[in-house]
């Protein structure tokens, strides 16, 4: 085993491993944003309580949406006043006619109903407007996926070059050994007992390599970790916990070392094999 | 014990190298192969140990037939098979005896029977003292009979040898002649490919000599002499 192809299997596996952790980070970031879109349907001010009533059941009808929650203009408007803080005196008066309506805020079950789901309750009786911050929302999915896809072809690449790295590192270790596979064949070996050193070879070389990315990645991750939550952390970005992510990562980076080396290794032995 | 009949090999790249070979070995007899270089003896002998498989014909090893054999067979075909290079083929990292052993290994034979055997094999061969030595620590003839010996380990029916005196003296190439006869007299078929003119005239035997990849001729107690 050289050391050669157990560094070729530490470096990709680091860098898979890296970007793996970023990009669920960002999924989680994305899942998080996206849980955050919600409807606030707007109800026509002449509504009678029983149509409110009606149209409350129907949202909550919809297969699509997963909550639905109610607030009366005047809880609306204290929500408003309060949020004024040292002005909010000025707005006090408005409490005798208040120009409010009152709001149904829907939550779609999946975030990429929201925009269907909207549509929907628009087309209802009673309802003056709907507001989901369109814009917004396209763009952030646009963003997500993008970042998804690329992170995804990111890693497949890495793999690929990986097994590549593998199967060329092992061949060396083949070649090297050439004469001795050669001898064993002419004295009779099987297939299988010329095979299976090397698919040890390759599984150890695997593990080997994926073991020091682990201990990185797990010590760094949590230093950043600590790092960021300790300081002020930004309201709207919260990182996914070490624990649970480590445990994917590491069994994740194990196994891939693990199926790359012995893919790798048995790619490499095939071609001596043959007669 | 070996037959080919009407045996011809075409290389991929056009070179016909064998061109209608049909001949009959039997059990125990010894037999020199000679011809010039380029001839065919080295095809001829790969196809033998299916190293090389025949564009078309027949050869029967043993109960062995080369053309409808499966692949996973070769190995079996090899274990009655012992073949000796005129490299010697030895592992330089290894000691004599773990160079033998190695051969009894790739059979998964037990530890004790490994040892048995090889100090066997080594005694007949005439180098039990130097078990522990390095290839590169003995004489080139030393180590031609470290292949012998690993050839004859695992107590094949037949040993091929391709021109094993080829990198010997005069003096230690009949070494080498007196210890394949040895191990001949003993029923082991023994096919040798070879240059040396003095060998094949001197210690008589059937000689096939092959010509262009045809034989040109078999002579039950011949000389050296492949023009004909």
């Amino acid at each position: 085993m050289t050391f050669a192809s157990v560094s070729a299997v530490t470096v990709m596996l680091l860098v898979v491993g890296a970007f793996l952790m970023l990009i669920l980070n960002i999924n989680h970031f994305a899942d998080e944003l996206e849980a955050d879109v919600e409807i606030r349907v707007f109800v026509d001010r002449e509504a009678e309580a029983s149509d409110q009533d009606d149209l409350g059941d129907d949202i909550s009808s919809l297969t699509a949406v997963e909550a639905v929650d109610y607030i009366p203009r005047e809880e609306g408007l204290d929500t408003f006043i309060d949020g004024m803080g040292d002005e909010a005196e000025y707005f006090e008066n408005l409490r005798e006619e208040n120009p409010l309506n009152d709001v149904f805020v829907v939550q779609a079950s999946e975030p990429q109903q929201t925009e269907q789901v909207a549509e929907e309750i628009d087309r209802m009786d009673m309802v003056d407007n709907t507001e989901y911050g369109q814009q917004v929302f396209e763009q952030l999915f646009a963003a997500t996926d993008f970042v998804r896809v690329v992170g995804l072809i990111l890693i497949l690449g890495l793999l690929f070059t990986a097994v590549f790295l593998i199967a060329n590192t092992i061949k060396l270790t083949i070649i090297a050994r050439k004469k001795e596979i050669q001898i064993m064949k002419l004295v009779g070996a099987t297939n299988a007992f010329i095979r299976w050193p090397f698919f040890i070879e390759g599984l150890l070389l695997g593990v080997l390599g994926s073991l020091l990315p682990i201990v990185l990645l797990t010590y760094g991750y949590q230093r950043f970790y600590d790092a960021v939550s300790g300081a002020a952390q930004l309201e709207f970005f919260t990182f996914l916990p070490p624990e649970s992510l480590l445990w994917q990562t590491a069994l994740l980076l194990v196994s891939v070392g693990a199926v790359v080396g012995v893919w790798g290794s048995l790619m490499s032995v095939r071609k001596f094999l043959k007669t | 014990m070996i037959q080919m009949h009407d045996v011809w090999k075409m290389y991929p790249n056009g070179v016909s190298a064998v061109n209608g070979i049909s001949i009959h070995i039997k059990q125990g007899e010894f037999v020199y192969i000679v011809g010039a270089s380029g001839a065919g003896k080295s095809t001829f002998i790969k196809m033998i140990y299916r190293e090389e498989q025949p564009t078309q014909g027949d050869i029967m090893v043993g109960n062995w037939n080369l053309a409808t054999m499966k692949e996973s067979q070769i190995p079996l075909l090899r274990r009655s098979i012992g073949v000796v290079f005129q490299d010697f083929k030895l592992l330089p990292s290894m000691t004599v005896f773990e160079n033998i052993a190695f051969a009894m290994e790739v059979l998964e034979a037990g530890k004790s029977t490994i040892r048995r055997s090889v100090m066997d094999v080594l005694d007949i061969v005439r180098l039990k003292n130097k078990a522990r030595f390095l290839p590169h620590e003995l004489s080139g003839g030393e180590q031609q009979r470290v292949s012998i010996a690993r050839a004859i380990v695992n107590n094949p029916s037949v040993v091929i040898c391709d021109e094993p005196t080829g990198n010997l003296d005069p003096e230690t190439s009949w070494e080498i002649m007196h210890l394949l006869e040895e191990i001949n007299d003993r029923g082991t078929t023994i096919l040798m490919a070879t240059h040396n003119k003095d060998i094949v005239n001197t210690m008589r035997k059937r000689v096939i000599a092959i010509d262009n990849g045809r034989i040109s001729r078999d002579d039950v107690r011949g000389g050296y002499r492949y023009e004909s």
